[in-house]
């Protein structure tokens, strides 16, 4: 088991003619079960056609229907992002993982709100990870996003953040202390996005396959505190916590569009603060995330 | 982005929201200029810097007589104005705008914001208008009024009224004040902003409703179809160095302490800086070199953290995914010998390719301290700068 996607998840790539998406479809299908996972493309100007081995379809909703495909992963330019992830959700997949950096706050604002009128409409509920964010993988079945392969390992730790390089990092040390992950989730950098830690922390909690989770945050927004609260209530898995941000002044957009202090709130130490009150064995020196979860467990 | 006060005005009243009539000036003839155009008996003679807290520095000043004008723009013009946003050596100020004297009966506050947590445009307002918002939002968090606009059905009708009650504004005045939310609300979505704050929005002794100042930021990834905004940008205003850096599509932001940093990832970049400080010194920038770092780009990555000439030791942090720590090595070893590097640098490395970049760097016969883990890195950093 994992979280969210395994080795027999069909996924759809849309943008997968672009520079990006090629390089990156073409990793993960050489990634453990890819080959098999990866079955569809979406471009309308390139349908029939195929790359590595790939066929591409004219839209989601054909990819899906030829196919059975319940997952995409989006790598459309920015400008067209937001209407990719539209897309996604109106052919009623399971989850939309948007790689793409630099949407448009607004845009990302009308589509989140057209999911959500959706479902109230009593629609199907397609699940957004990202934007702004590396992916997922679960070790040695699937790898969807833009990860380093060769540097995670199958165990039985989660790893969730919203930054890729400390995901990484986090995922490195795991491995090089013979841990493993479960499943590793990026959600992203941005301020309007899908999947939040929260969500993330209960999918881990409820994964008979996790037995405890590294939860890496950074200044800005209020997820940490949101998804602390909910663990102090119910995980019951033990969670190593990390902040990125301590030293970022007030003001400043620390290359993520979403890490920005614009109040109290959002400081690393008052979120730090948060994830300690709540039970999390908090730590201000991120080379020791893996060693701290180890004697934990 | 952010853009001048005068600016503001200039897109609110594309709007149809009322602002006082005003003048753009550059020199004190100029404004004096300005006032005898206008008209009237009281101008406002403020500083057009991008910061906030101007009055309370000295940037704006009340003139009843074309003398006191000149006299006014003499003395804020070129200034180095310092308020709580500015740091301690304040920001020189170029620009003046010359406005008319208003009737000031009553100073609300309104502003337009995304609110990250309900995914939908906050729109906020409160009685009182004219004071710093995070105060009041401190100190009487009943006199901030929030309503949350979806933006696929706008701002309606009951919301701005509830605005409108919220803040007291007299029953005459209530029309007026609503068409301006709604207009400030649709400048919010038309102009991609993530701020739009009117402080202080202010009722005149006509009943009248005008807007006697304006705040705006702007979303950076919109800024492609937003081409009128964009011609705003005073680069003046903004940091030499960052502008430097965003030319190489580099993150850069300048800090206080002695040890540049260069890293790949906003989170890493942040989490290495934080671990600079937990060993015990400051870093001196944040600067992410991004996932497609090339010899050139970490070149210039180097040039601009030593432009900064506090800083008395590097740290390189990489990651390597789908960037190789052998092309970062390259650049590192090409860009410490194209900039003569004097200070102590400590490279750490991870991931994609890391032996084959610290054999380039071990071979290339510069003095470059490698570690294995962040925190190794910055106590090596540390020690060697001491």
């Amino acid at each position: 088991m994992s979280i969210l996607i395994n080795k027999d998840t069909k996924i759809i790539t849309q943008g997968i003619t672009g520079k990006t998406g090629q390089f990156h479809t073409e990793k993960c299908i050489e990634y453990a079960n890819g080959k098999n996972c990866f079955v569809a493309g979406v471009n309308p100007k390139k349908a029939g056609e195929s790359i590595f081995d790939v066929p591409i379809f004219a839209s989601v909703k054909e990819a899906k229907a030829q196919t059975g495909a319940t997952v995409s992963v989006i790598y459309v330019p920015p400008a067209g992002a937001a209407d990719a992830i539209w897309e996604a959700c109106e052919a009623d997949l399971d989850l939309a993982i948007c790689i793409t950096e630099g949407i448009p706050v607004r845009d990302m604002l009308v589509v989140r709100n057209k999911m959500k009128q959706k479902e109230a409409k009593g629609g199907k509920k397609t699940l957004l990870l990202g934007p702004n964010c590396p992916g997922l993988i679960t070790p040695d079945e699937v790898k969807i996003g833009i990860m380093p392969g060769h540097i995670h390992r199958k165990g039985r730790i989660g790893v969730v953040s919203r930054s890729g390089t400390l995901t990484y990092e986090a995922v490195a040390q795991l491995t090089e202390i013979g841990l493993g992950q479960s499943s590793a989730v990026g959600i992203g950098g941005d301020p309007i996005n899908g999947l939040k830690h929260i969500d993330i922390m209960q999918a881990f909690n409820d994964d008979p396959d996790t037995d405890a989770v590294i939860m890496i945050g950074e200044i800005g927004g209020p997820d940490e505190a949101d998804a602390a609260r909910w663990c102090k209530e119910n995980m019951k898995k033990p969670i190593v916590g990390f902040i990125a941000g301590v030293t970022a002044p007030a003001g400043k957009r620390m290359g993520h569009a979403g890490a920005l202090i614009s109040g109290g709130a959002d400081t690393a130490d008052a979120k730090l603060a948060i994830m300690e009150e709540c039970g999390f064995k908090v730590t201000r020196n991120p080379s020791e995330m893996a060693k701290l979860l180890k004697a934990m467990l | 982005m952010k853009i001048h006060e005068y600016q503001g005005k200039e897109i609110l009243r594309k709007f149809g929201v009322a602002t006082p009539r005003g003048v753009p000036c550059f020199s004190v003839d100029e404004a004096v200029k300005a006032a005898e155009q206008l008209g009237g008996k009281i101008w406002v003679v403020k500083a057009q810097i991008h910061a906030g807290g101007r009055g309370k520095g000295g940037g704006v000043k009340l003139a009843k007589s074309l003398d006191e004008v000149r006299a006014h723009a003499t003395a804020i013009l070129g200034m180095q104005l310092k308020t709580h946003q500015t740091g301690p050596e304040g920001q020189k100020v170029r620009r003046l705008l010359i406005e008319d004297g208003a009737d000031i009966q009553k100073e609300y506050y309104v502003a337009a914001l995304t609110d990250r947590a309900t995914q939908k445009v906050a729109i906020m307002a409160s009685s009182e208008g004219g004071m710093d918002i995070e105060e009041v939002a401190h100190s009487t968090p009943e006199k901030i009024i929030k309503v949350f606009v979806d933006p696929l059905v706008g701002l309606t009708d009951a919301q701005a009224q509830e605005l409108a009650d919220g803040i007291g504004v007299p029953a005459a005045s209530q029309a007026q004040a609503i068409d301006t939310f709604k207009k400030l609300y649709t400048c919010y979505m038309e102009t991609d902003a993530s701020l739009a704050e009117i402080n202080p929005l202010i009722l005149e002794g006509n009943g009248n409703i005008k807007a006697l100042d304006a705040k705006f930021n702007f979303d950076a990834n919109a800024l492609y179809r937003q081409q009128e905004i964009v011609a705003y940008r005073d680069l003046d205003e903004e940091d030499a160095d960052e502008i430097e850096a965003s030319k190489f599509d580099l993150a850069y932001i300048s800090l206080d302490g002695n040890i540049g940093c260069l890293v790949n990832g906003a989170g890493l970049a942040m989490a290495t800086m934080d671990t600079i400080k937990l060993f015990g010194a400051e870093p001196a920038n944040f600067l992410d070199v991004g996932g497609g770092a090339t010899t050139e780009k970490v070149t210039e990555a180097f040039k601009i953290m030593l432009k900064n000439t506090k800083v008395k030791g590097i740290l390189v942090n990489i990651f390597g995914g789908i960037m190789k720590c052998d092309t970062i090595a390259n650049g590192v070893v090409t860009a410490a010998r194209e900039t003569h590097l004097a200070v102590p640098l400590v490279v750490r490395m991870k991931g994609t390719n890391e032996d084959l970049g610290k054999q380039i760097l071990a071979e290339s016969g510069l003095p470059i301290i490698t570690a294995d883990t962040m925190a190794e890195a910055a106590t090596k950093i540390v020690a060697a700068v001491k």
